[in-house]
Order: structure tokens, then C-alpha cells, then sequence
């Protein structure tokens, strides 16, 4: 039901997810953001069971900011996301596992941009571009086809325009409405929400 | 009084109140007075100070080391061991959303279990403080615990803290409460419906976890039909009179539908200065009226 994608381009990462908060057949809100920043340049966008997406990633959003209050300095994208991934494993194996489908993208001064899928078991990788829910069966092989790994912005929104556009054609579930944001070395930025309402 | 000097309260009274509870009062049934508070007797049953100003010049509480996700406590298993004696009640229709006017919640009061009507007259719109209500969908006996424990909890920290909780952070607190039993068969739908220094508020909790603010929700069996019919004349500069018409036909469509609600409505307002209740309709003579092509006041 719930759809997440990130593509990450040379210099930035441009991530977008639905904003719809659903209860069985019901749409509870429109415009829910799964989108939670960790710190000024990463962002996790963090879809799976009900309660589980929020308190896991509300966890992970205030060490993260603890550890910034305690060092200093901030956590880099891929410090962040093993950081998320310890956790979701530790858990795994307990009596109460997370459920939660997890993207971390961060600009990181040295390393540049990154983008990290992580699934709830756990498994981390870090990717050009990659999509979690039902979407993602019929997005990544346009991601595949189209994507170069030196996009523009406005080539990365055109092509993540083209996932969108085909979600609306094929998939039977609507997703009227998503959240587009793009990190760069300037920070987190929000752009249009997506599709385009007149 | 002694409680008052601990929480630094002025001794004047904080609503513009000076009846006693026994004074006789017409309650309009549209429209009403939204300046006096008044509650079961005539007082709100907790009487607690909003300063309308936010700054209250109070230090922040000291910054706590978080620990991780804490197991259930007493390794309460997935699976309930005993099997319930009979099922628990679970039919409703509540609804609640916020406008111009502040929050309005609704909810029928049919108490359903297994098939029978437990209770025709089941309150499932419970007052938790002076400035908030809360509807209950779900288990009815779990949600009138867990509202008495979330109205202990407010107090404790009101008492605390010397600043009330808002109603965001009330949803948090229930939600965190509820945690340790997602799995089991405990089952509370609620939507706090207050209004508190940041103004109308209105927070879905959900015991599986689901936390949401919004400007409108319906929760329960026959939340579907009320949806139907909110959606299509919810705007938020309603006036009053059109708020409670629109909470009283939504429920009504739904008690219509939905074998699992029924009874009357109840309806409840919240604004700056308090909760109150507007009434109790029966839904029965209405349908029979709108039947016969008339127009019921109210509705």
C-alpha cells in the first residue's frame, strides 16, 4: 500500500513517499509525512506495521540527535544507517520485532551523497536509486532503464515523474499524493508535492 | 487551597463561573452558550487551569537518557492462554473533528457483545479533563480503564511538571501506555479531542500504535458510513448549529447501516473554555420522521 523511492544523482539525493495513512479500507489522513530527519543532511523515510514505523524511527531520530549533543559533531550518512541497522537486527530476534521498511539518503561533506535500502530483516545496501512497497515492482525497471549516475535535478524529478506516472496507470491502489525532498550540501530541501494540483 | 498554592494557581476562578450545580439552566439545543463550562453537576470534573498565555516562566524538565524499546512487562505471550469468556464489545460509531468552532465528538450508544445489545445507553465519549474528551471504539471495558489511567496520568503530570500536558502529548502518553500489550487482545481506538495552549487538538490512538493528528476521524464498525457522509459537507468555517447537524446525521447514517450502532447520539463541544455536552438524541423517532418526509430539528 505504502510506497517509498530515492535516486541518488552526483551531487544530491532526491527521495519522495506517499502521504497517505491508511487503516484497513479507510483513509485515516492525506497528508502523513513518513519522512523523519535525522539530522540536517540525512533523512529516513520509514514505511511497515502500524506503530512500529513511528516509534522505531522517533528511536533512531533522538540518538541520533543525542549523539550529536554528547560528541559534538554529527553522525555521516553511512555511520547512521549501520547505526539503524544494529538496532532493527538486535531486535529482530527478540519477542518484539520491528516491522519496517526503512530508505536513509544523506549528504555527507566527504563522502558525498548516499542512499541506503534497508528491509525489515534487517539487510542494509547501499544504492544508486531503490523503492520499498507494492511501487517497487512496477518502478525499478524503470529506475533501471532510465537512471545515469550523473542526473541532474530536474532530470532525477523527470524520472521519478515517470515512476509516479506509472503508479497512476498501473497500480490498483490510488496514491493521489507524495512528498518530494531533495538533500544536497545545502540541506533538506522540500519540493512541490507530487502529482501537481492545479 | 493547598493544591492550588503547590501548582502556583491564582484563587480566581478560572472560568467565568458562578453558578452553583444546582441552578437551573436551559441548554439550548443549537447554538448554546460557549461561555459557561459545565459538566456532570455543573463543574467539569477536573477542574484544571489553562493559562491562556504560553509562557508560564516554568524551567524545562532535565533531559532523560533514553533506553531502548522496554519488553512487556511479566512476558505477557503473544497469544492470549485463556480464552474470554464471552466476546468483547466492539461495535460503534464515533466521530470527531475540529473547526472554527473548536472540537466537536459525537458517538452513538450502543454497547454490542456477541451479537446482543449490551447496553442501549453506553457513554462512549469520556471526559478526561476539564479540557479534553476522549471517544472510545474498541473494547469498551479497556477504553474506560485506560481513559481513568490517562486522566491519573494528566493530573500526575499536570502536578508535576505545574504545566498541563497538551493534548498531542496526552496522545503520546496513551500510546506509550498502551505499547506493552500490542499483540494481545487488548483493543482501544480513541481520538482526544481537547483543546490546550496550542488551541483545538485532535489525536487518533490506535493500541496497535498508530498515532495521528488530523482534522477529522471516525473510528469503529461504522466509521465507513459516517466517513461517507462527513466528507461530503465537512468544512472547517462551519458555524456551530451546522457542526452539530452535521456530527448528529453522520452518527445517524451510520447507527442506519451499521447493525453495531445504534441508541442515540451523543454530542460533545469543546472550546477554549471547557468540554460540554450538548445532549443525548434518541436516533429512532428521526428516522421515522425523515421516513415520512419530514424535517427533524437539529438534524
Amino acid at each position: 500500500m505504502e510506497y517509498l523511492i530515492g535516486i541518488q544523482g552526483q551531487d544530491f539525493v532526491l527521495v519522495a513517499a506517499d502521504t497517505i495513512a491508511a487503516n484497513s479500507i479507510i483513509q485515516m489522513k492525506h497528508d502523513h509525512d513518513k519522512m523523519f530527519k535525522l539530522s540536517e543532511k540525512i533523512l529516513m523515510l520509514c514505511v511497515g506495521e502500524a506503530g512500529d514505523t513511528v516509534q522505531f524511527a522517533e528511536y533512531i531520530q533522538k540518538n541520533v540527535q543525542l549523539y550529536k549533543m554528547r560528541n559534538g559533531y554529527e553522525l555521516s550518512p553511512a555511520a547512521a544507517a549501520n547505526f539503524t541497522r544494529k538496532n532493527l537486527a538486535d531486535y529482530l530476534r527478540s519477542r518484539t520485532p520491528y516491522h519496517v521498511n526503512l530508505l536513509l539518503a544523506g549528504y555527507d561533506e566527504q563522502a558525498g551523497p548516499a542512499l541506503y535500502y534497508m528491509d525489515y530483516m534487517s539487510a542494509l545496501a547501499k544504492a544508486p536509486f531503490a523503492a520499498h512497497g507494492y511501487g517497487a515492482f512496477l518502478t525499478l525497471s524503470i529506475l533501471d532503464r532510465y537512471y545515469k549516475p550523473d542526473l541532474t535535478r530536474d532530470e532525477a524529478v523527470e524520472l521519478l515523474k515517470m515512476c509516479l506516472e506509472e503508479l497512476k496507470q498501473r497500480f490498483i491502489l490510488s496514491l493521489p499524493s507524495f512528498n518530494v525532498r531533495l538533500i544536497d550540501k545545502d540541506g533538506i530541501k522540500d519540493l512541490e508535492k507530487l502529482p501537481i494540483t492545479a | 487551597m493547598a493544591l492550588q498554592d503547590i501548582c502556583r494557581q491564582p484563587h480566581t476562578p478560572a472560568f467565568p463561573l458562578s453558578r452553583k450545580w444546582n441552578d437551573p439552566i436551559s441548554l439550548a439545543l443549537d447554538g448554546g452558550d460557549t461561555n459557561t463550562v459545565l459538566g456532570r453537576g455543573g463543574f467539569a470534573t477536573l477542574p484544571f487551569y489553562m493559562p491562556l498565555t504560553a509562557n508560564t516562566g516554568f524551567k524545562k524538565p532535565p533531559l532523560r537518557p533514553r533506553t531502548p524499546h522496554p519488553a512487556p512487562p511479566n512476558q505477557i505471550p503473544k497469544r492470549a492462554a485463556v480464552a474470554v469468556p464471552f466476546e468483547l464489545a466492539h461495535g460503534t460509531t464515533t466521530l470527531s473533528f475540529k473547526f472554527q468552532g473548536g472540537v466537536i465528538a459525537a458517538a452513538d450508544t450502543r454497547s454490542s457483545c456477541a451479537g446482543y445489545v449490551e447496553c442501549p445507553t453506553a457513554e462512549k465519549v469520556i471526559p478526561i479533563h476539564s479540557h479534553l474528551v476522549g471517544t472510545t471504539s474498541g473494547t469498551s471495558a479497556d477504553c474506560m480503564l485506560w481513559k481513568r489511567i490517562l486522566s491519573r496520568e494528566c493530573r500526575l503530570y499536570q502536578l508535576r511538571n505545574k504545566v498541563p500536558l497538551t493534548v498531542k502529548g496526552t496522545a503520546k502518553l496513551l500510546s506509550a501506555a498502551l505499547s506493552p500489550f500490542k499483540g494481545t487482545e487488548l483493543c482501544v481506538a480513541a481520538t482526544l479531542c481537547g483543546w490546550d495552549r496550542t488551541g483545538p487538538s485532535l489525536h487518533y490512538v490506535y493500541s496497535d500504535g498508530t498515532r495521528l493528528e488530523g482534522q477529522l476521524f471516525s473510528v469503529g464498525s461504522g466509521s465507513p458510513y459516517a466517513y461517507s457522509v462527513l466528507d461530503r459537507e465537512y468544512r472547517f468555517d462551519m458555524s456551530v448549529p451546522e457542526a452539530y447537524a452535521l456530527a448528529r446525521n453522520a452518527v445517524y447514517h451510520a447507527t442506519h447501516r451499521d447493525a453495531y450502532s445504534g441508541g442515540c447520539v451523543d454530542l460533545y463541544h469543546v472550546t477554549e473554555c471547557g468540554w460540554r455536552k450538548i445532549g443525548r438524541d434518541n436516533l429512532l423517532p428521526v428516522y421515522y420522521e425523515k421516513k415520512g418526509g419530514g424535517e427533524v430539528r437539529g438534524f
